[in-house]
């Protein structure tokens, strides 16, 4: 047999929980100018992240849907990790998270850079749930890509 | 520590099912460190020694193609493909061999009839009439047929404890309808749908009726010729039989008119570049070099499946579905999806504030084998207004024990969620 190293704990770390039940910035943004969804038909988790990008500046961000505590912790944890953060800071910080939770070398600085984020740290052990992860953080950047006159046209 | 500790004590009277795991070498590992408790058995059974003894001896002894060659390997391999069409008539009770045909598994049982019957008698303006609860094998094919004719699909809806609403069906069966497709037993809510109810109401219209029979064959005795179904489709894979192979049943009078599904080797007597005749029934519907070791693993789970005693296997499971229902139904913030008055081997749930693929993850660490999501059948995860679900789905292997495990699971899952 396989030995397992695996704790289910390493993966639902109480900070994963806390955000799952009380999500931040858990609803609609009346003045975004982007706005994505997230969907993995798998699981039927399903997200829309809301973008108000001024000069290529993450002003504002929030998200809707409905998703498992690993996808929705990572969304909220997500969003209060990008504000303020300019168009290339949230693709460098989405380069490193997805290097955390797929376990890819990790970079010495990234860790500093993650932050709270390294409670997700776990997820790496856990390949199905990889994607419920990174599963906001794709709507965020395919939101953060988009012509900001896109937004109206859903 | 043995890895047996827990499988112990089944249900039914008389009914060992301790016993009869031994005979599924998958089933004795450790997951995760723990005992595997395998109850994802409408995804795909486990298969016994048998099954998989019967395969390698093909492979080993007599491996080569069939109908063809004048060797001793290919006539050994012939026979024994050819018996397993026997063994299947017998099993579903048909009437001839012929109208057993050999094909992947339900998902091209479906869409075989919807291509090739579908296409012949579905024409603009009319109508497919499927059921609220399939799963997407039943639906998509006729979705395919419908827009590719200019046809309807329409849907029998059910009450909110899982069943057919009979009374809307029979307003559904108009001129228009030219087919019905309906499962036997729902791969989610464990319903076991009236079929031949369903049937006779049909053919008072005159109207064919397809039956999804995937989750049924492995939980009840099937009588093709007593329902009148004019289909009946399933997989050996969810009855302890390999993977990739399945069964389309279909009435001759209809298969005979009906052209190919596919073209190829076998399914043709002659062919010149000007014309090609057809071989006849079943020949015609299984172009191209089956899968002839997956048709001999099933002729060995038909065999192992008839020692057991199907009844004894749908008592044994009737008794673990009642305990588990009556057990899950004392915690507080479960919500049990579907409750028919009849239903087979599958127990569906919710959890207040928990999300399926969660509690998957954490039944999988306490070496519980579960499915979550949608299960293929969207529509009815739509119906009851949730995303996914939890599903236990019981085997003629599984114990009260087993479920035990599970219901020490479901309270660690809200323990971590409290
Ligand atoms: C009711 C039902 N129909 C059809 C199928 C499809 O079977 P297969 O994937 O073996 O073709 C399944 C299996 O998941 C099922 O449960």
């Amino acid at each position: 047999m396989m030995p397992d190293s695996r704790d289910i704990r390493d993966l639902y770390q109480d900070m994963i929980f806390e955000h799952s039940k009380r999500p931040e910035n858990f609803h609609a943004l009346p003045d975004a100018n982007r706005k994505a969804e997230g969907f993995n038909p798998l699981c039927g988790d399903h997200f829309t992240v809301f973008l108000r990008l001024d000069n290529d500046t993450v002003t504002d961000i929030s998200f809707e849907g409905l998703g498992c505590a690993i996808s929705k912790s990572s969304a909220s944890m997500m969003t209060a990790s990008l504000k303020g953060k300019t168009k290339s800071q949230v693709q460098e910080l989405f380069a490193q998270f997805q290097r955390l939770v797929t376990n890819r070398a990790i970079e010495t600085d990234d860790e500093a850079e993650l932050g709270k984020l390294v409670v997700f740290s776990g997820v790496c052990e856990f390949p199905v749930r990889v994607k419920c992860a990174i599963l906001a953080w794709h709507a965020m950047m395919s939101a953060l890509d988009q012509k900001a006159d896109m937004v109206s046209t859903e | 520590m043995s890895t047996t500790a827990n499988r112990v004590g089944s249900v039914a009277v008389g009914f060992d099912a301790v016993g009869f795991s031994q005979d599924f070498p998958a089933l004795h590992q450790l997951v995760h460190g723990k005992p595997l408790v395998y109850l994802d058995n409408a995804a795909t059974s486990q298969k016994p020694r048998s099954v998989i003894d019967a395969i390698t001896r093909f492979y080993e002894e007599d491996c080569s193609n069939i109908h063809r060659g004048v060797h001793l390997l290919s006539e050994r391999a012939t026979k024994a493909y050819e018996e397993v069409r026997l063994a299947v008539q017998q099993f579903i009770h048909a009437a001839r061999p012929a109208e057993v045909i050999f094909v992947r598994g339900t998902t091209e049982a479906i869409n075989l009839v919807a291509q090739s019957y579908g296409r012949t008698h579905v024409k603009t303006g009319d109508a497919v009439l499927v059921s609220a609860m399939e799963h997407h094998s039943n639906i998509v094919p006729w979705q395919i047929l419908c827009e590719e004719k200019g046809s309807k699909l329409r849907v029998i809806p059910m009450n909110d404890r899982g069943e057919l609403l009979l009374e809307e069906y029979e307003k559904l069966l108009t001129p228009e309808t030219k087919l019905v497709a309906v499962a036997h037993v729902s791969n989610v809510l464990g319903t076991v749908n009236p079929v031949k109810q369903i049937i006779r109401m049909a053919h008072e219209y005159g109207i064919p009726v397809l039956v999804d029979g995937a989750q049924a064959v492995p939980h009840l005795q099937v009588d093709v010729q007593d329902l009148d179904c004019d289909f009946y489709a399933f997989s050996g894979h969810k009855m302890y039989g390999p993977t990739g192979i399945g069964i389309l049943y279909g009435k001759k009078r209809l298969l005979e008119a009906m052209p190919p599904y596919q073209g190829g080797g076998d399914m043709i007597s002659s062919v010149t570049f000007e014309k090609t005749t057809y071989n006849s029934l079943p020949h015609k519907f299984e172009a191209g070099t089956p899968n002839i070791s997956g048709v001999i693993g099933l002729g060995a789970a038909i065999k192992y499946l008839a020692r057991v005693g199907l009844d004894n296997v749908a008592t044994h499971e009737h008794d673990l579905l009642a305990y588990a229902t009556e057990q899950i139904t004392r915690f507080s913030g479960v919500r049990v999806i579907g409750t028919a008055q009849a239903k087979a081997a599958v127990l569906s749930f919710v959890l207040d504030g928990i999300h399926p693929h969660d509690i998957g993850t954490i039944l999988d660490h306490e070496g519980i084998a579960v499915r979550t999501g949608h299960h293929c059948a969207q529509p009815v995860m739509q119906f009851f207004g949730i995303p996914a679900t939890t599903r236990a789905s019981f085997a003629l292997y599984n114990t009260e024990a087993e479920v035990d495990v599970l219901l020490r699971g479901i309270a660690k899952v809200q323990e971590m969620f409290a």
